[in-house]
């Protein structure tokens, strides 16, 4: 043997999925080292003396004590860059396409080292006119700009912490993404080649200028966010709840329909037949916004539950940099998380094997913080750099709590750093109630913020809709109580009414049919009209109501069945239909008082 | 690859072994522990830290003599040969033959714990399967590629439904109707429900379609981790290999469970929830998510889990990480049973989530969703009237509330209540509407207008 064991890294101890290290030249936290002779990715975790715990991110069958370690001085990376977008990755940002191709496999193989962006493709590169030879630049600043879909226009950035004089930029051309696009020289007086490209460690949050106060909605085109607890553009919000209360389709849904520029979709720990689903279906779907197939807007992050643990821990990470990677360039993102739990759970799973001393139900005891950490990479900023530039993140993350408890680690502790809580419920889901939000106990903490939004934006209503419904939906809980005890005939009329309305409200407008072509997404005017109309029927029935109309006259309107039908049978590009629907209501309560000599 | 012998160990513990003071040993090696006179046992590198290794023996330790065993590591993972001679027959959690045939030659082998299947590789699962039953194949459709578990209770009868899928299930629309071929894992079975199954494979005539996989109550618990993955690489050579469709059933996942906590026990593994490892998820996902179909094959694999829960508790760790890996779950409800209910499907709480794809126009039959959708909706709302009735009495409610009781009543007697009998899906479906009709109009508000025109006849007379 040329070397003496001694003089090379080699495996100590192997152990789930991380293994001991002793011999590095160097011991630094993050540095990214391939171990073993098939070179499989890791990552280093812990140091102690001049031992390294090594976290990988591929299953370690087969390596065996001595076997080589060989450090690269790099840190787990982001490739961030044109190609990011129509594409799939697992956790560590490996094409999942490439690596079927080049496995020739349907199964992911062990070992196989690929980079994220295609080093081939030729991008049509276009400069920023206003930069010219001699200019300073910094981090930031747009150089230029590459169509990425037909939906993005991908700004080619400075990287953050770069800077110089630029000694030439290239004109329009085609550019492979390692190729040189601009020159600089920087204030060490080393030349420095920039590409289409750059490398962004994960675990660390991209700089930015300032962050500002969120101040408009992510319109979601789900009724009960957007008019009951909705989130602000660069707002945060958890989806807790057990299974089969669909938290994966109202992240599909999310994903599918916000006004966001890009998505950014994390399938941590999930089904692999649900990334399957959003593999086939968003390719052919259109998004609302441009028309174009909503896959130009959308990037996948797969990392499914029987792929590695430790890569899962790693997927989140790589999701909020290439979020951040967008924002910097003034999009709007929208990051979804399915699920954080799972995320936790590798968390757990590694500190388990470090033998990290355990808080609650075995989960680490810096569980909050790096959950805080996650949560706090979202936000609207001012990006650095120039033109000035605005962009946000937005995090939806799922949460599934163990047996539906929210008291539990994973859910309490996130509660403590999100502002909208949509907590799904069992009960709802159980009769097929979706989206199944609980309207009690969900909250948003952006109401304020989206109030004067709504003022400004020609929705002055919507603050009273809101809580005149808010005020039924309460009411009739309440009623319910009672009415189990004494039954609802037992109810004033007035009492009864609320609790028809509150039906009206829960099926025609809170319920929401995901797969329904026209239902599937309701836009904002719709929702508002429907607010509208469903508070009409109230005030004018209560009128009648208290001139002494029974009950059963209004149950029995056509209009009760048509308010509830509104949502899938007034097509979302023809709101102008729900003025009959309006007149019908008039009708219908003045006929009533007419007939039977009520005041109206 | 080489192999190495290493004489003695140096502790014992449960199903664990420790050896020391050996060098070249592979994470997840394949290994054989010799005795004298007495059968060989199996086992897996766990851990190696240093010079010590670390083995689960899936025979379990007794007798061995610390310092006599030999210890052969193979340089390799655990392989199964694989051929299609293994329809038809019977073998241990090893691939070691129990109905006195020869064992299986084969060129073919395969590491049993497979690899996680590309997501850009699977196919997504579409064609629904015709279980004869009608609370599935209406209300939670099953369809081909699915993983989905059954949640039942001591004394239930899930193998009776078992059964009934087996002798019943046909894959619709699929070509080729011979390539089938079941999979049976028997994960810590008892003696009775392994014969039930052996019988009912021969009542039926799949059994020159079925392998088995034994693990049984008194077998050795760590071999039972082992059992599913014999089974599933099995299952993933006949579908994705040999183009078969396999229907992949594994009973009982609680047995299961059970012996992987023992293990982690043993290894001092730091517990999650009811002494569970934290890594349970994982592993149950590296045993669950084989399921599916991929691109360029012909098969599947469709799995049906008997799972029990302890005490009915739909919570517990173990039907719980279940739930959120499967694609679905069909619960067994006891009030149902003891009602004389069967199948004693607890429909509400059921789910199929691949069943949205997999019904309507084209597939099922075009009314299929919303039918469905109001079935489920009217079923909710008349238990709750049902709750409601217990309070105040059925004579309180008033004439819309005693209608939904009646439905629910009718709907539990008659459509989940369907005996030991085949029900096509039309058959099921118009039984809906049959059932639908007895509703008012104003109550139907998920099925449309010209739905009910179409299904429902002589409408009016209960609609005031």
């Amino acid at each position: 043997m040329p070397h003496s064991a001694e003089e090379r890294a080699r495996i100590v101890t192997i152990k789930g999925s991380t293994v001991e290290v002793r011999g590095l030249s160097s011991y630094r936290m993050g540095e990214i080292t391939y171990v073993g002779d098939e070179k499989l990715i890791g990552e280093v975790i812990e140091i102690e003396r001049d031992f390294a715990t090594v976290q990988v991110y591929e299953p370690l069958e087969g390596l065996k004590i001595n076997d080589p370690v060989y450090p690269t001085g790099k840190s787990l990376s982001a490739e961030l860059g044109p190609g990011l977008l129509s594409n799939i990755f697992d956790g560590i940002q490996r094409p999942l396409e490439q690596i079927k191709k080049l496995s020739a496999s349907s199964f992911i193989q062990r070992g196989i080292q690929i980079n994220a962006l295609d080093r081939h493709k030729k991008w049509q590169f276009e400069p920023n006119k206003d930069l010219t030879k001699g200019h300073f630049v910094k981090g930031g600043d747009v150089l230029g700009s590459v169509q990425e879909t037909e939906t993005i226009k991908c700004n080619i950035l400075v990287p953050p912490n770069t800077n110089g004089e630029l000694l030439s930029i290239q004109e329009n051309g085609e550019f492979k993404i390692t190729d040189p696009i601009a020159e600089l020289k920087g204030s060490d007086k080393k030349k420095e080649e920039l590409t289409l490209m750059h490398e962004w460690h994960v675990r660390i949050a991209r700089p930015f200028l300032k962050k500002l106060p969120v101040r408009e909605p992510l319109v979601t085109g789900q009724r009960i966010i957007d008019m009951f607890f909705p989130i602000a553009k660069g707002g945060t919000a958890a989806i807790p709840g057990g299974f089969g209360t669909g938290k994966t389709i109202l992240q599909h849904q999310l994903s599918k329909w916000s006004d966001a520029d890009v998505v950014i979709y994390i399938g941590c720990g999930e089904r692999g037949n649900e990334m399957t689903d959003v593999l086939r279906s968003f390719p052919k779907l259109v998004d609302p916004h441009t028309q174009n197939p909503l896959m130009d807007r959308t990037s996948l992050i797969a990392n499914v539950s029987n792929m590695p643990v430790a890569a899962r821990e790693a997927s989140i990470y790589m999701g909020i940099t290439m979020a951040e990677f967008y924002r910097d360039q003034g999009f709007n993102v929208l990051l979804t998380a399915d699920s954080t739990s799972r995320w936790a759970e590798a968390l757990r799973e590694i500190a388990g094997q470090l033998e990290e001393m355990p808080v609650e139900e075995g989960y680490p005891a810096y569980l909050g913080a790096r959950l805080a950490n996650f949560y706090e990479r979202a936000g609207q900023v001012i990006a650095l750099g120039s033109p000035y530039r605005e962009g946000s993140i937005n995090i939806t993350a799922a949460v599934s709590p163990p047996g539906g408890d929210f008291s539990e680690p994973v859910t309490a502790n996130t509660k403590r750093f999100v502002k909208t809580f949509w907590g799904l419920d069992p009960n709802l889901a159980n009769r097929k109630h979706f989206p199944s939000i609980n309207w009690l106990n969900s909250y948003s903490g952006y109401i304020k913020v989206i109030e004067e939004w709504a003022l400004e934006s020609g929705l002055e209503d919507w603050g009273r809709y809101r809580q005149e419904m808010f005020t039924i939906l309460q009411k009739d809980d309440e009623l319910q109580h009672i009415a189990e005890l004494i039954g609802s005939k037992a109810l004033p009329a007035d009492e009864q009414l609320i609790i028809l309305v509150a039906d009206i409200i829960k099926e025609g407008f809170l319920q929401q049919n995901a797969f329904d072509k026209v239902d599937s997404f309701c836009p904002i005017e719709k929702q508002m009209k429907m607010m509208k109309l469903m508070l009409l029927f109230y005030n004018r029935a209560e009128v009648l109501i208290r001139n002494g109309c029974p009950i059963s006259l209004i149950t029995n309107l056509k209009t009760v069945q048509i308010l509830k039908r509104i949502k899938e049978d007034v097509p979302n590009d023809n709101i102008i239909q729900m003025n009959k629907i309006e007149d019908y209501i008039h009708t219908d309560m003045e006929e009533l008082g007419s007939k039977y000599g009520y005041k109206v | 690859m080489a192999r190495i012998t290493v004489r003695g160990v140096s502790e014992i513990r449960g199903p664990i072994i420790i050896i020391e003071g050996v060098t070249g040993i592979r994470m997840g090696e394949y290994l054989e522990v010799k005795l004298p006179n007495k059968p060989t046992r199996k086992g897996r590198v766990l851990a190696i830290e240093e010079e010590r290794v670390i083995i689960l023996l899936y025979q379990g330790t007794y007798e061995l003599e610390k310092d006599e065993i030999e210890t052969e590591f193979f340089g390799r993972t655990m392989q199964l040969f694989v051929a299609e001679d293994m329809i038809g027959r019977v073998f241990n959690s090893q691939g070691e033959p129990l109905d006195g045939l020869p064992g299986i030659y084969s060129d073919e082998y395969r590491d049993i714990n497979g690899s996680p299947i590309n997501p850009t590789s699977r196919i997504y699962p579409r064609d629904y399967i015709e279980t004869g039953i009608s609370s599935i194949d209406s209300m939670n459709t099953l369809v081909r590629g699915q993983k989905l578990p059954i949640f039942t209770g001591a004394g239930l009868p899930n193998n009776q439904l078992i059964g009934q899928i087996v002798k019943q299930a046909r894959i619709v629309g699929a070509e080729g109707e011979d390539k089938f071929a079941i999979v049976f894992g028997a994960m810590g079975l008892t003696m009775d429900d392994y014969i039930y199954f052996q019988r009912l494979f021969e009542e039926t005539g799949t059994l020159d379609k079925v392998v088995m996989f034994t693990n049984l109550a008194s077998d050795s618990a760590a071999e039972r981790l082992i059992t599913p993955r014999v089974a599933l690489t099995t299952a993933e050579y006949l579908a994705f290999d040999k183009g078969y469709h396999v229907l992949a059933i594994l009973s009982d996942i609680t047995n299961y469970c059970q012996a992987l906590r023992e293990v982690s026990v043993a290894l001092e593994t730091v517990p999650a929830r009811k002494g569970f490892p934290g890594y349970m998820y994982s592993d149950l996902a590296s045993i669950y998510e084989r399921a599916g179909i991929i691109e360029g094959s012909q098969g599947s694999i469709t799995l049906i889990a008997n799972l029990t829960m302890p005490n009915d508790d739909i919570t517990h760790p173990i039907p719980d990480l279940t739930g959120y890996i499967t694609e679905g779950q069909i619960i067994l409800d006891r009030s149902l049973h003891n009602r004389g209910i069967y199948p004693p499907i607890d429909v509400l709480g059921s789910l199929s989530r691949l069943m949205k794809d997999g019904i309507g126009e084209g597939y099922t039959r075009k009314d299929h969703p919303s039918l469905s959708n109001q079935l489920y909706a009217s079923y909710a709302e008349g238990l709750d009237k049902r709750r409601l009735a217990e309070v105040i009495g059925k004579k309180e409610l008033n004439r819309r509330d005693q209608i939904l009781y009646e439905f629910a009543d009718k709907f539990e007697d008659n459509f989940v209540n369907q005996g030991d009998v085949y029900r096509s899906i039309e058959d099921s479906l118009n039984l809906g509407w049959s059932l639908l009709s007895n509703l008012p109009e104003t109550e139907l508000t998920k099925v449309s207008e010209a739905l009910i025109r179409e299904h429902i006849q002589n409408k009016g007379a209960d609609s005031d």
